[in-house]
């Protein structure tokens, strides 16, 4: 397969992920965006690994820098809300702005 | 080559049908399903350029991350089930339209990108290649990676917990949770 | 052609060795020889009527209750019948890892689609006990892929002729047996279908459904002691029979283990289990880790 068609999987997979957190009002359903938009990342990486550069390693060690940074998102992501539910009862991203500037 | 090109685009298409089915169902079971299969359908695709490793390491690691989201995900959805109709999305065309607008970019970027030309062949083992280097040359990024899972686990714990360590299992109990 | 005849041969294989597991399972349940109650039950699952819960998830409930035989057979793909396996990848240690927690998935969507209490309680608790089993699991794994310095289950055999890991990996072994009860959710690991919440995960299944549930449970019971016998008892090695007769009575052997083990033990509460998990096994079995790192350096 070319790498043209592996990014273009991984083209779509990321811009479905991008609707999803931009729409989804649900601080769980956003996470699931996330994890849409970092299995786009994978699909381009060991892409790029196999198209592109396979003498050495690099593109195999961005997948599995990806696959940790998705279960640590995921941790610390439910750690956050359920830090934010239990001090406020809240799971919407729209309850959450303390940041804001 | 043909069967691969099938393979390939059975995948790909099951990835982002999926993925897409994710924002479209209620029921937050089928969503985490839904994510489950559009994860482990992009991880199949390994199989098609010699990443047998890796696209097994993403089966496991999905399947247990996605049982886990589960959870949570029932846990904090008002109506998990999607039994009752309601919606859960804010700025939706708004939404559509940057995710398309999006996509065309980086459609149109891959598409016209003179990509280089491959150096160099597939190792005969992708899998040593993987070993030697996160032992050898890119260790740093394993030291630091587990560095960074075990700040998670401490970071995740102290937020989510709402007891210390001398209240485990609440009055009247030890640490095993057994009366006293 | 040749792996046709092995799948069909591994099929058969194992269906045998899964009637087997419930008839021996049965007989200690009876305290008498009760051969026969398996297929008797088997033939009235088949003609009874499905009984159906309030607003089921049904696609949901089909891939879950087809979903936990279909793993197991697939996790045994990779394990070698005599000599050769079914699909002999070359890392097929990750490919058997990633097909059994495929079980986590079944029970949990089991529990889920069925839309009744008792079985969404024991998906919950499996999914606790996954996390307490799956890390032992995969370190004990580990280690008798770093002991043949390979993820291909054939050349973990092959590093075996000399010495069984069993052997000298003792704890690698005691772990990955704890954790065949617990994935199988056998015996003292048995609480996601314990009878305090009536039957946990299948209580609602019936009919044909159940029957499946019943199979797929004895399969992975059987998937998880076919495993014990590449990775840790030297596969098909032994005296005088050829080898795929000794790979059957190793199986056999560590199958009557734990479906004997199962009777005699009592019940664990995941909690306690997952305390005894990572407060005990995970260091121990990383300690074997170093053991057999530093002896294969």
């Amino acid at each position: 397969m070319s790498l043209r068609a592996f990014l273009l999987l991984a083209a779509a997979l990321f811009s479905t992920g991008v609707y999803g957190v931009l729409s989804q009002r649900s601080i769980v359903m956003v996470m699931m965006g996330l994890e849409l938009m970092l299995n786009g990342l994978i699909v381009a990486g060991g892409a790029f690994w196999y198209h592109v550069a396979p003498v050495n390693a690099d593109g195999q060690v961005l997948v599995l820098v990806a696959v940790t940074v998705m279960a640590l998102e995921m941790a610390m992501g439910f750690a956050v809300t359920t830090a934010l539910f239990r001090a406020r009862d809240l799971d919407e991203t729209d309850g959450a702005g303390d940041l804001k500037g | 080559m043909t069967a691969q090109v099938v393979a390939f685009w059975t995948l790909a298409a099951v990835a982002v049908a999926s993925g897409v089915a994710v924002f479209v169902t209620g029921s937050m079971a089928r969503a985490t399903f839904a994510l489950l299969a559009s994860l482990l359908a992009a991880g199949l695709t390994f199989l098609l350029i010699d990443l047998q490793y890796l696209s097994f390491l993403i089966i496991v690691m999905m399947v247990m991350e996605m049982l886990i989201m589960a959870v949570y995900m029932v846990m904090y959805m008002m109506n998990p089930a999607g039994l009752m109709p309601m919606t859960m999305v804010h700025n939706r065309r708004g939404a559509v339209l940057i995710a398309s607008a999006v996509f065309v970019l980086l459609a149109v970027g891959v598409l016209l990108t003179p990509w280089p030309a491959r150096r160099g062949a597939p190792p005969p083992d992708p899998t040593r290649q993987l070993g030697l280097s996160v032992m050898g040359p890119r260790m740093l990024v394993m030291i630091v990676i587990g560095v960074a899972i075990l700040a998670t686990m401490v970071a995740a714990i102290v937020l989510a917990t709402d007891r210390g360590r001398y209240d485990r299992s609440g009055d009247e109990h030890d640490r095993w949770g057994r009366a006293t | 052609m040749g792996e046709t005849v092995a799948a069909v041969v591994l099929l058969a294989a194992l269906a045998v060795l899964a009637a087997g597991a419930a008839a021996f399972d049965a007989s200690l349940a009876a305290g008498r020889v009760a051969i026969g109650d398996p297929l008797r039950e088997a033939a009235r699952l088949l003609v009874t009527q499905r009984r159906r819960t309030l607003l089921p998830d049904a696609p949901l409930r089909r891939i879950g209750v087809s979903g936990l035989p279909l793993v197991a057979v697939l996790a045994a793909a990779v394990l070698p019948m005599g000599e050769h396996a079914v699909a002999d990848l070359p890392v097929g240690v990750v490919w058997f890892n990633g097909m059994e927690v495929g079980v986590w998935g079944a029970l949990w969507l089991i529990g889920w689609s069925v839309n009744s209490v008792y079985p969404l309680v024991g998906g919950y608790r499996f999914l606790a006990q996954g996390l307490a089993y799956e890390l032992p699991h995969m370190f004990a794994l580990i280690s008798a892929a770093l002991g043949a310095g390979s993820l291909r289950v054939a050349d973990v055999v092959a590093a075996q002729r000399g010495l069984w890991f069993a052997v000298w990996m003792p704890v690698a072994f005691a772990v990955y047996l704890i954790s065949a009860l617990a994935m199988a959710f056998w015996g003292p690991m048995n609480q996601a279908v314990g009878p305090d919440v009536a039957g946990g995960v299948p209580a609602e299944l019936s009919g044909p459904d159940r029957l499946v549930f019943q199979a797929g449970r004895y399969t992975l019971l059987t998937v998880a002691s076919a495993a014990a016998v590449p990775l840790f008892l030297g596969g098909g090695a032994g005296p005088a029979l050829p080898p795929w007769s000794w790979t059957l009575v190793k199986t056999v052997a560590v199958l009557a283990l734990l479906v004997w083990a199962g009777h005699r033990l009592p019940t664990i509460r995941m909690d306690r289990f997952m305390a005894a998990t990572w407060l005990v096994l995970i260091p121990a079995v990383l300690l074997q880790i170093l053991v057999v790192g530093i002896v294969v350096l």
